[in-house]
């Protein structure tokens, strides 16, 4: 379980425990959180779960395999200090605090 | 606006559910759905479900308590008879249900083979539901052999699967080749070659006289006269809308449910989204059968109802894994004149254009090309097909028109 806090583009903050195993994707859709569509289902085809990762957790996460790269290079309004695709975070324990910040829709 | 009733518990109905709440929408929603299980997601099933990699609760599209959470009242199992447009209630086995809005997203059924050719033995399968998946599950053993009737995505979707779990494939396609509905010659070739690679007979060009079998399906014969041997069969014909419903209620139905683009029905306190939806394009109509045009159009239909709706225009994407083969769609390639494929060091891209004007992107393992391409034609640009083929150019650095 871990606390993770999504920040809607507007400001707006979730604070929500995620189960362990689950991505950081699905724990957004899990609780109907505005800004991550998700549209493939988390099958990184279509970049619509990216979201920007809060700097001090950033270098924490595993990075990105060649595919999310690839996809994240050309997605809209990306930033490569600190965008990710959020279906390719999985959630561990070591992710307790994380914080997500959501893009404009 | 105090009650909103959506009937189809899909992606399209549970994206519209989601959404109302997420714009605050206060009232009460209904959630309605034929199948016994809360909404699930679809694309898997002939992909990592089927191979056992997702687990049944990461198929769900939300947790079970989310529902709950959300103040959404879901039915399941619950088919409902008809529509009382007059009295704007819905009529289901539970009791009648009174509306002030309506949404169709009732999706659609997967084509059967008739009974004549076989259609209704046991061993055979089409793939729509969990409760198909579900079926067909106990049939993957490896040296089995599997039938497939149907060279589309979900034909081979599956026979991926089946190879992956060493059994024996053949598909048959009827047409002159598989794909032939959705995608060009050459990202067929590509597809199909890998396929053989892996083993899968493909038989193109050739039509079924029947499934052969007294009970349980055990063959097929060709019209050309060969037979070959099965032990079970998927069918994977394509989609019918579900348009029953709206048929009975006297709504207008053409190929789908005709909807304005606001996402209404001809009755304007009725909606349809999704696969069985037809909305305006172009000088007509169209109907796609996608999960990004279900929540798009389920999206836009829940801003309509809460009276800031706009315009639905969709960005059109498919997407599609077979083996080791990642393949996305971008745009619809409906009326292009040539296709220019382009080399990257992954992968392959397939660009059709009409003319100068790029009209949809194949990529096979290039998301690069995936990405770019399709903002590339959500904004109404086109790179020149010669610059495209030359892959000593790099993609980013092509001009558009």
């Amino acid at each position: 379980m871990a606390k993770i806090t999504y920040i809607e583009a507007d400001g707006t903050e979730h604070v929500v425990d995620i189960a362990t195993g689950k991505t950081v994707m699905e724990g957004a859709r899990d609780h109907n959180i505005a800004g991550i569509l998700a549209e493939c289902g988390g099958a990184c085809a279509c970049a619509t779960c990216h979201a920007y990762i809060h700097h001090e957790w950033f270098d924490k996460l595993s990075p990105a395999n060649p595919v999310e790269e690839d996809m994240l290079e050309f997605a809209v309004d990306t930033d490569p200090s600190r965008s990710r695709l959020t279906c390719q975070i999985t959630v561990t324990d070591m992710l307790d605090g994380l914080i997500v910040q959501l893009p404009e829709s | 606006m105090t009650h909103v009733i959506v009937v189809g518990a899909g992606q399209a109905g549970a994206a519209l559910s989601a959404r109302l709440r997420q714009q605050g929408f206060e009232g009460q929603i209904t959630l309605i759905g034929e199948e016994p299980v809360a909404p699930y997601q679809r694309p898997p099933l002939s992909k990592k479900y089927l191979t056992g990699e997702l687990p049944i609760d990461r198929l769900y599209l939300r947790p079970a308590s989310f529902y709950a959470d959300q103040n959404i009242t879901l039915m399941t199992g619950c088919r409902v008879e008809r529509i009382d447009r007059a009295a704007r209630r819905v009529i289901t086995p539970r009791g009648p249900l009174a509306y002030d809005a309506l949404v169709l997203a009732t999706g659609g059924r997967a084509r059967r083979l008739p009974q004549a050719l076989g259609g209704g033995l046991d061993g055979v399968y089409t793939v729509r539901t969990l409760a198909d998946v579900d079926a067909m599950a106990p049939e993957f053993v490896a040296g089995r052999h599997l039938f497939i009737v149907g060279g589309g995505y979900i034909g081979l979707e599956a026979a991926a699967v089946a190879r992956q779990r060493g059994l024996t494939v053949t598909v048959l396609d009827a047409s002159s080749r598989i794909l032939n509905r959705v995608a060009s010659a050459q990202t067929a070739d590509y597809i199909r070659a890998q396929h053989l690679a892996h083993g899968v007979e493909i038989i193109e060009g050739e039509t079924l006289d029947h499934l052969t079998g007294v009970s349980r399906v055990d063959g097929a014969l060709l019209s050309n006269g060969r037979q070959i041997p099965a032990d079970f069969a998927i069918v994977g014909i394509g989609l019918a809308p579900a348009t029953e419903l709206a048929e009975a209620a006297g709504l207008d139905v053409a190929d789908g449910i005709t909807v304005d683009a606001l996402c209404r029905t001809s009755d304007p306190a009725i909606y349809a989204v999704g696969d069985c939806a037809s909305f305006p394009h172009g000088a007509g109509h169209l109907r796609l059968e996608s999960v990004p045009n279900a929540i798009a159009m389920a999206e836009a239909a829940a801003d309509a109802i809460l009276g800031h709706g706009t315009p639905y225009r969709p960005n059109p994407w498919f997407w599609s894994d077979q083996y080791d083969m990642s393949l996305q769609i971008a745009g619809l390639s409906t009326g292009y004149d040539r296709v220019v494929s382009r080399d990257s060091d992954r992968g392959k891209s397939f660009w059709y254009f009409a003319g100068a004007r790029l009209l949809a992107v194949d990529a096979v393992n290039d998301p690069r090309a995936y990405m770019l391409g399709k903002r590339w034609l959500e904004a109404g640009l086109s790179p020149n097909p010669a610059h495209v083929a030359d892959a000593s150019r790099e993609l980013k650095s092509l001009g558009t028109s």
